[in-house]
């Protein structure tokens, strides 16, 4: 008799994934940076909102070597000394840039992955059954339809002002934005799927419409939906950060890269790393999900290249 | 042909008007009373509450939209809440600059977009062609606004060679020009991306087609293939592209403007959503949409105006 070996599909696309090295280093990094923002109070023992107005606008570790230490050396300035322990330099208030990079990270990061699930659960849920119920269909295409004809960011901007500005909202308004994405391409996979044999046979077996749709189906569009959802993320961390930016994310003092990147434009003159660090961790970031996303789809869905 | 058009006309309505419906509903749920604000911090309640009648504020949700309905169809956009002034009036003063920075946008996005789109595919594989797909995705990864500061840092603070912000002139004359540069390219990168994606995998497709071959076979010039035969067919994906594209960057000059400083309809609004002023929320939400949507449609009938192999039945 023939052993049937059973392969978890996940399992070799996971294997596959680490066998592409900028993929691995994507990963490394975003594992890093999650850690990091996690065990932020552990890593860092300044507080991101304490001010000391004596050591305001300081460079970081870099100033050891780019600055004249030597009290007496022609050209030295105290002001652009490095205070050891704020590796990163401190802002305008005399805060501690790297705490502040952390929990912004941690807003930035728990934002942008609510706002995706939020964003995936709705969009898979508006796709499956629109690709199921063909009466359904029309209606929820034409709304989200209507949600992609806001260009930009300004659906976002819209459920701000209706819902008013702090951070829940605007993790509700980057959601909902994200929705028709989701909803377009899972319907199209679904309506795939649903045509393939083996949902047939397990319609002739008995099994309930919510069944077939909600284990089977989705199960099959499961791949489609990781990869929209990587590259998602990486939308999403873009959005926040404008939001932030435009003051319509975090409230102050809490930290926010985006935000954090909106006060560091008045310092530019002064002090312009304080625009090159958050900017650094946004890019990052941001590239990292990119290419995660890159690589994924081309593992688990080739199709969804065009 | 004409049947086409009147079906992406009456599309195009429908979408407005969903699209008004949402704008007036959001802000209807959101908080605050419009009586009171119109009728300003004086005002006594019998005040308000002849604002309100003369609004039509008491009246059903309904009868409200188709109201508000009838004042958009007259393009009767209200009164801000903080200047007294009409909407319209202001968006009027502010929109040329908002195109102003948008149109020298979609100019660098197609000129630098298009050629590069063109030479990846003629060197697919490459050194270049992979250096550009690179950079496209690290140029995507970056937040608009953030490209924005850094580049005022490095262009406008550190070498003073452009001004910091700013959009008072065209973009076409000698000081506008020097003014449009840096928010221009900022705002334009995400669409300059997709250009060159598009105009990569355009130009492969028709590359691979048969008359390209047929051309091939007779003996012609690499040159003249290329740009008689290939080009202006690979062009026309790119017209669809250009709508939806300038519809997203009228969306991101909202973001730039911020940055640069420029006085445009963006401005307007986030101020606006600041001061809770939903009049001129609802407004410049809708003047910015519509505007999209208008310009996808002409797009679309440019596009089967273009290419009579699309058909127009569809």
């Amino acid at each position: 008799m023939n052993e049937v070996k059973r392969t978890n599909p996940f399992r070799t696309a996971f294997e596959k994934l680490l066998k592409n090295k900028l993929a691995v280093v994507c990963l490394i990094i975003l594992i890093a940076e999650i850690i990091m923002v996690i065990f932020a109070p552990q890593i860092t023992s300044y507080s991101y909102s304490d001010q000391d107005p004596s050591i305001r606008l300081r460079p970081g570790f870099w100033a050891q070597w780019t600055e004249v230490t030597d009290p007496d050396a022609p050209g030295y300035n105290p002001k652009n000394q490095y205070v050891p322990g704020h590796y990163l330099g401190t802002d305008a208030f005399g805060r501690d840039v790297f705490s502040r990079l952390l929990y912004g990270g941690r807003v930035s990061l728990l934002v942008g992955f609510f706002s995706t699930m939020l964003g995936l659960v709705l969009g898979v849920i508006c796709g499956l059954l629109a690709a199921f119920y063909p009466k359904l269909d029309n209606i929820i295409m034409r709304i989200m339809d209507l949600l992609f004809a806001f260009p930009s960011i300004l659906l976002a901007m819209l459920i701000i002002a209706m819902l008013g500005i702090n951070i829940v909202n605007t993790a509700i308004a980057i959601a909902i934005w994200s929705i028709p994405s989701f909803a377009r391409m899972v319907r199209g996979k679904a309506l795939q799927v649903k045509e393939e044999d083996y949902i047939m046979a397990t319609r002739s077996l008995g099994a309930r419409d919510s069944r077939i749709l909600f284990v089977h189906i989705m199960k099959n569009c499961l791949p489609t939906i990781i990869v929209i959802a990587t590259m998602r993320m990486a939308s999403s961390l873009i959005s926040i950060s404008t939001l932030s930016y435009l003051g319509m994310g975090v409230v102050p003092p809490q930290p926010e890269w985006g935000d954090m990147i909106s006060a560091a434009k008045e310092q530019m003159w002064n002090r312009p790393s304080l625009i090159f660090v958050p900017g650094l961790a946004v890019m990052i970031t941001v590239i990292c999900f990119n290419i995660l996303g890159d690589k994924l789809r081309d593992i688990l869905d080739p199709s969804l290249k065009d | 042909m004409r049947k086409y058009i009147l079906k992406r006309l009456l599309i195009m309505i429908l979408l407005l008007i969903g699209m008004s419906f949402i704008v007036f509903a959001s802000l209807y749920i959101a908080p605050g009373d419009p009586a009171t604000m119109v009728a300003g911090p004086s005002a006594t309640e019998q005040d308000i509450a002849n604002v309100r009648a003369s609004l039509g504020l008491d009246k059903p949700f309904m009868v409200q939209y188709l109201i508000y309905l009838r004042r958009l169809v007259t393009l009767d956009l209200g009164t801000s809440y903080t200047s007294r002034q009409p909407i319209l009036n202001e968006i009027l003063v502010r929109l040329p600059h908002t195109l102003n920075l948008a149109c020298a946008a979609m100019i660098i996005s197609v000129f630098i977009g298009i050629p590069f789109g063109i030479i990846t595919a003629l060197h697919k594989d490459s050194v270049i062609d992979n250096v550009l797909t690179t950079s496209s995705l690290i140029l995507l990864s970056i937040p608009n606004f953030l490209l924005g500061v850094m580049l005022m840092y490095f262009f406008a603070v550190r070498h003073q060679w452009l001004p910091v912000g700013g959009m008072e002139h065209a973009f076409w004359t000698r000081e506008g020009f020097r003014e449009a540069l840096l928010p221009a390219f900022a705002l334009a990168t995400g669409t300059m991306a997709s250009f060159i994606r598009l105009g990569r995998s355009s130009m492969l497709d028709v590359l691979q087609s048969d008359y390209i071959r047929t051309a091939k076979s007779k003996g012609l010039k690499r040159g003249v293939i290329i740009f008689v035969h290939a080009f202006r067919n690979a062009l026309i994906p790119l017209v669809t592209q250009f709508g939806t594209s300038f519809g997203g960057l009228l969306g991101g000059a909202i973001i730039t403007e911020q940055v640069f400083v420029i006085n445009g309809i963006g401005t307007y609004l986030i101020n606006a959503i600041r001061n809770y002023n939903y009049p001129v929320v609802q407004s410049t939400v809708i003047i910015i949409a519509a505007m999209f949507i208008i310009i996808n449609l002409i797009v679309d009938i440019l596009y089967c105006v273009i290419d009579p192999r699309i058909k127009l039945e569809g």
